[in-house]
């Protein structure tokens, strides 16, 4: 059967903040606009960022963009590119007013301005008071956002390919993007969809980890389509994990718990952050609290049958105290757990939360790879959002920055694809062999016969990710992951479907979301095996120390023959100074 | 069975939501509970699927009551408390 096929201007892959706020920019003008998501728009995981929006607008304390520069700067354990955080910074006070303007409902304060919260890693003066800069819509900051752009976008008539899966960029022999073959999850039908600009905006991948608090469809579906299209990933091994997930399912555990005197213990009831950080105990940063948990697990001190997890006492602050204060952790622990956090311990281990890096690509969206000693841009191809690494978050990202960054980064992405449609009047000619190539990675998946379930590799995969490329990571325990990860990969073409329905086959999509978990994991492995420093979320027991003579670059990693580039960071900001690097302290 | 009353593999992907706490208690009633259940409670589940991720959030998560009474028994069956 011939494949099927339409054209558009541009296609935006990804319907979250960051793709919506393309499309938002090409709503209304002559563009035709397509935008293809896995799930219904505001399904992304967007919805769930309900902490808030970061902007110097200076409604509750002084502020200005160049301060937010400062500490993202610092955030971003000097490997951030300054001119993209400055861009980033100045950006946001438009940004957030424009999201006003088109109907997002902030929370205000009595003289009517938007509410502004305070957020840990924000300062006044360069370092000096605390900073209120989170702008939220009540706890519901994500999805008010992704309703606001969504309306906006179906009254502009973009049109939107709901519940279809992107399999892979379609590129020609110079290495220009003509689109992508989508499948229609529903019916299983192929689509080959053309445009003169292909974003992608497809959200993070924690599923590539065991214990992760993303959604289950961030499965770094688009960090694979560019690596498979030759594209390199940057910066992959900086990985943010919050110390306490409920263990074996992820969900987020706030800090809060432990602000109201949770505490953690090990399988011999120790309160063992004492050993690891005498003054701060449990209220120590995020990656020492990590490390130490995993240490504890990693000693034998875990707790639990299989002795892999710690636990998180809350019981002995009493069951008033316990409803009062932290209701929504007793309902988690309840639905979760199974397990009352007035009566007993919870169950907890650190969860992967945010990645850093990403697809490259300069403050436009546009993508870069490195050419000669220089870079050039992928002809027609964009990235935005957590897909993307700019890179503003550098080896870290701040509270309330993730969000800004897909509404800057879309924004501009939208706005420059606009520029490149004055310029491309015509399509490429399609080029066969590449949409051939995308085709049989979907009819793969018709081989019968005998072979190894999707999830069967995926939890194993998961497994190796967690215990060789998460919180804990020596040479020793990475190269033997590396490894591991590999003769996984090898198993791959040994995967059989058993259902082979067209017809709302779940189980083909997780098929394809496998391999992309694969290329996107393997990246970060790779990425943190070569890493010999520690920087913001890597951290190295073995190389304890920033080391900014050899290390202070951005990695590259091509899926081709797993290679490593690097290139140098930019530390040249638009207009003001440079922040030189310093010693990292709170 | 009427063709309005989907089968369970007909729902999986509507249970995969933006947040990972919706995903999971979804997948598992559609796991342990979908199939046993009577053609009422299936139509419920179909149409509670259709509500918005925040709203899935204060129901089944927060626990506060639903609007329609009608969808409580479900909805407790998905907390699983
Ligand atoms: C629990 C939690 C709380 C958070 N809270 C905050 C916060 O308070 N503030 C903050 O700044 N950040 C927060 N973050 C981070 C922030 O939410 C994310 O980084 C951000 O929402 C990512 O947006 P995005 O637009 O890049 O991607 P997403 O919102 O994840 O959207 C990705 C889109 O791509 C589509 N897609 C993916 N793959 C495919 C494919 N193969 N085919 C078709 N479509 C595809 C999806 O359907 C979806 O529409 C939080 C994260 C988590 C996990």
């Amino acid at each position: 059967m011939a494949l099927n096929k339409r054209r558009f201007d541009a296609l935006i892959i990804g319907a979250g903040g960051a793709g919506l706020n393309a499309a938002t920019q090409l709503a209304n003008t002559d563009a035709r606009v397509a935008v293809v998501s896995k799930v219904f728009p505001t399904r992304s995981h967007t919805v769930a960022a309900q902490g808030g929006v970061n902007a110097a607008l200076a409604n509750v304390l002084p502020d200005n963009w160049h301060w937010h520069m400062f500490d993202t700067v610092k955030g971003s354990d000097y490997l951030g590119d300054q001119d993209a955080i400055e861009f980033m910074c100045r950006e946001a006070i438009p940004t957030v007013y424009e999201l006003e303007h088109n109907g997002v409902p902030f929370s205000r304060l009595d003289n009517g301005k938007i509410y502004q919260r305070a957020f840990g890693g924000q300062s006044q003066d360069f370092g000096g008071a605390q900073a209120a800069r989170t702008c939220a819509a009540a706890d519901r900051t994500g999805h008010a956002i992704l309703h606001t752009l969504y309306q906006q976008n179906v009254r502009a008539r973009t049109h939107f390919f709901d519940e279809y899966f992107a399999i892979d960029l379609i590129k020609d022999d110079e290495g220009a993007i003509l689109g992508a073959l989508i499948m229609e999850i529903e019916t299983g039908e192929p689509l080959l969809i053309e445009a003169k600009a292909t974003v992608l905006a497809t959200g993070g991948c924690g599923q590539v980890y065991r214990t992760t608090s993303n959604a289950h469809i961030n499965t770094g579906d688009g960090n694979a389509m560019a690596l498979r299209a030759g594209i390199p990933m940057m910066d992959m091994e900086f990985y943010q994990f919050h110390p306490t997930g409920i263990a074996g399912r992820g969900m987020l555990i706030t800090e809060g718990v432990r602000g109201e005197g949770g505490y953690l213990v090990n399988k011999d009831g120790e309160r063992f952050m004492e050993r690891y950080a005498p003054n701060a105990k449990d209220l120590a940063s995020r990656d020492v609290v990590s490390r130490a948990i995993v240490t504890e697990v990693k000693e034998g001190r875990g707790c639990g049958p299989d002795g892999d997890h710690v636990l998180l006492k809350v019981d002995h602050l009493g069951e008033e105290i316990v409803s009062k204060r932290l209701p929504g952790i007793r309902e988690s622990g309840k639905i979760f757990a199974g397990v009352d956090a007035a009566q007993e311990p919870l169950p907890v281990f650190p969860t992967a939360h945010y990645i850093m890096g990403g697809i490259p690509t300069d403050p436009y969206g546009r993508v870069i790879v490195p050419e000669g000693t220089g870079e050039e841009i992928v002809p027609g191809l964009y990235a935005a959002g957590e897909c993307a690494c700019v890179s503003v978050h550098g080896a870290n990202r701040l509270g309330g920055n993730s969000l800004l960054d897909i509404l800057v980064f879309g924004r501009a992405a939208g706005l420059d694809v606009l520029e490149n449609l004055k310029e491309n009047k015509n399509h490429r000619p399609m080029n066969e062999t590449s949409v051939e190539a995308a085709m049989s990675r979907l009819t793969r998946w018709d081989q019968t016969g005998d072979g190894i379930s999707v999830r069967e590799l995926r939890d194993e995969f998961r497994k190796t990710m967690e215990d060789h490329a998460g919180v804990f990571r020596t040479e020793e325990i990475m190269a033997e992951g590396v490894e591991k990860l590999k003769a996984l990969r090898d198993k791959l073409p040994d995967v059989r479907l058993s259902d082979q329905s067209k017809v709302f086959n779940t189980a083909r999509v997780e098929a394809l979301e496998l391999e992309n978990l694969f290329d996107t994991g393997i990246a970060i492995a790779y990425s943190a095996l070569m890493r010999k420093e520690s920087r913001g979320a890597h951290s190295r027991p073995d190389y304890p120390d920033r080391n900014d003579a050899e290390w202070m670059k951005h990695s590259l990693y091509f899926r081709e023959g797993d290679r490593m580039d690097y290139k140098p960071v930019r530390t040249k900001p638009l207009t003001v100074e440079t922040f030189p690097p310093k010693e990292r302290v709170y | 069975m009427p063709s309005s009353v989907p089968l369970s593999e007909q729902l999986r992907w509507q249970c995969r939501r933006g947040m990972l706490e919706l995903d999971f208690v979804l997948e598992r009633y559609l796991d342990n509970h979908y199939d046993a259940a009577d053609e009422a409670e299936k139509l419920l589940f179909k149409e509670l699927l259709t509500a918005q991720d925040p709203e899935l959030q204060i129901w089944i998560l927060n626990g506060e009551s639903h609007p329609r009474a009608e969808f409580q028994a479900l909805i407790n069956k998905i907390r699983g408390i």
